[in-house]
């Protein structure tokens, strides 16, 4: 019951902090990506200091998590253990860039605007599991997995 | 444009509570909050793993009414119709689980343990939409 209370807790702060942010708007998100307006005076700096606030916080609060031995209600930390950069990480990122540039819109803020807005966060939080139910069937396919 | 609108106090302390929330989860559960990761496990997934993933989706819905709530009102707008936002929806879903991540699991939380393939990661999917919307919008729009 506390594990779920401070998973609720954690995704509330997340949550909001995306909309506080602003980066739950997906034309926020796309006037950062938009580089080319920085020449014309239209850019919008958010993301970047959206970043900036994000890693204030977590550098040292990971760096110090890192000298405990375990979390509060686990046995373990589950710290990343792959550090090789290969095709699938490059290759996956790129179409993640592809279809995070197109609409404006990746998986945290997808889930924020569900309750926020009507058909079109619908639509797209649907085709975004559909995605990635697609690339389940393709895992479990030994000559693809390679790709 | 949007210079109007950026607020940087608001970009800073938003981003602090999302970067919070990634502690939160690791200070307690133990686990990175990469939203892709547990979206995808929570929904597809089994086991008595999926109930946590769950309430933590289940709070990114609550907080961010909660917040719109709070700041009188909170409305997304929208890039394209029903066709941006599907084969968007399908390339963010395929892509985040073939890389392993998206913003937070990555751009959050891996930089915040200085992990050299979410750099990699982040650098990437960050060059690639940087790309994508300079053709949508000053070569496709002209």
């Amino acid at each position: 019951m506390l594990r779920l209370f401070s998973a609720l807790l954690a995704g509330f702060a997340l949550g909001a902090g995306l909309v506080l942010s602003g980066m739950a708007n997906p034309q926020k998100v796309l006037a950062f990506l938009d580089l080319a307006a920085i020449a014309s005076g239209g850019w919008d700096p958010s993301l970047a200091l959206v970043m900036a606030g994000a890693l204030a916080v977590a550098v040292p609060g990971f760096a110090w998590l890192r000298r405990l031995e375990k979390p509060a209600l686990a046995d373990s930390f589950a710290w990343p253990q792959a550090t090789r950069i290969d095709r699938p990480l490059i290759a996956g990122s790129a179409i993640f860039g592809l279809g995070w540039g197109l609409a404006g819109i990746c998986p945290g803020p997808a889930l924020a605007i569900l309750g926020l807005d009507g058909y079109q966060a619908l639509v797209f939080f649907a085709a975004m599991l559909g995605g990635m139910a697609l690339h389940r069937l393709t895992a479990n396919r030994p000559a693809l997995r390679q790709g | 444009m949007d210079w109007i609108a950026f607020d940087p106090l608001r970009a800073l302390l938003g981003g602090a509570l999302i970067g919070f929330a990634a502690f939160m989860l690791m200070l307690r559960l133990g686990r990175i909050a990469g939203v892709s990761g547990i979206l995808a496990q929570g929904v597809f997934g089994a086991g008595d793993e999926r109930s946590w993933r769950l309430a933590f989706l289940g709070g990114i819905v609550l907080g961010a009414i909660a917040m719109a709530y709070a700041l009188g009102g909170f409305q997304p707008v929208f890039s394209g119709g029903w066709p941006v936002l599907v084969i968007g929806g399908l390339l963010v879903g395929f892509g985040t689980r073939l890389g392993s991540g998206c913003t937070s699991g990555h751009g959050i939380c891996g930089l915040a343990r200085f992990s050299k393939r979410s750099l990699a990661a982040t650098l990437t999917f960050m060059a690639v939409a940087i790309a994508t919307v300079f053709v949508m919008r000053h070569v496709i729009a002209g």
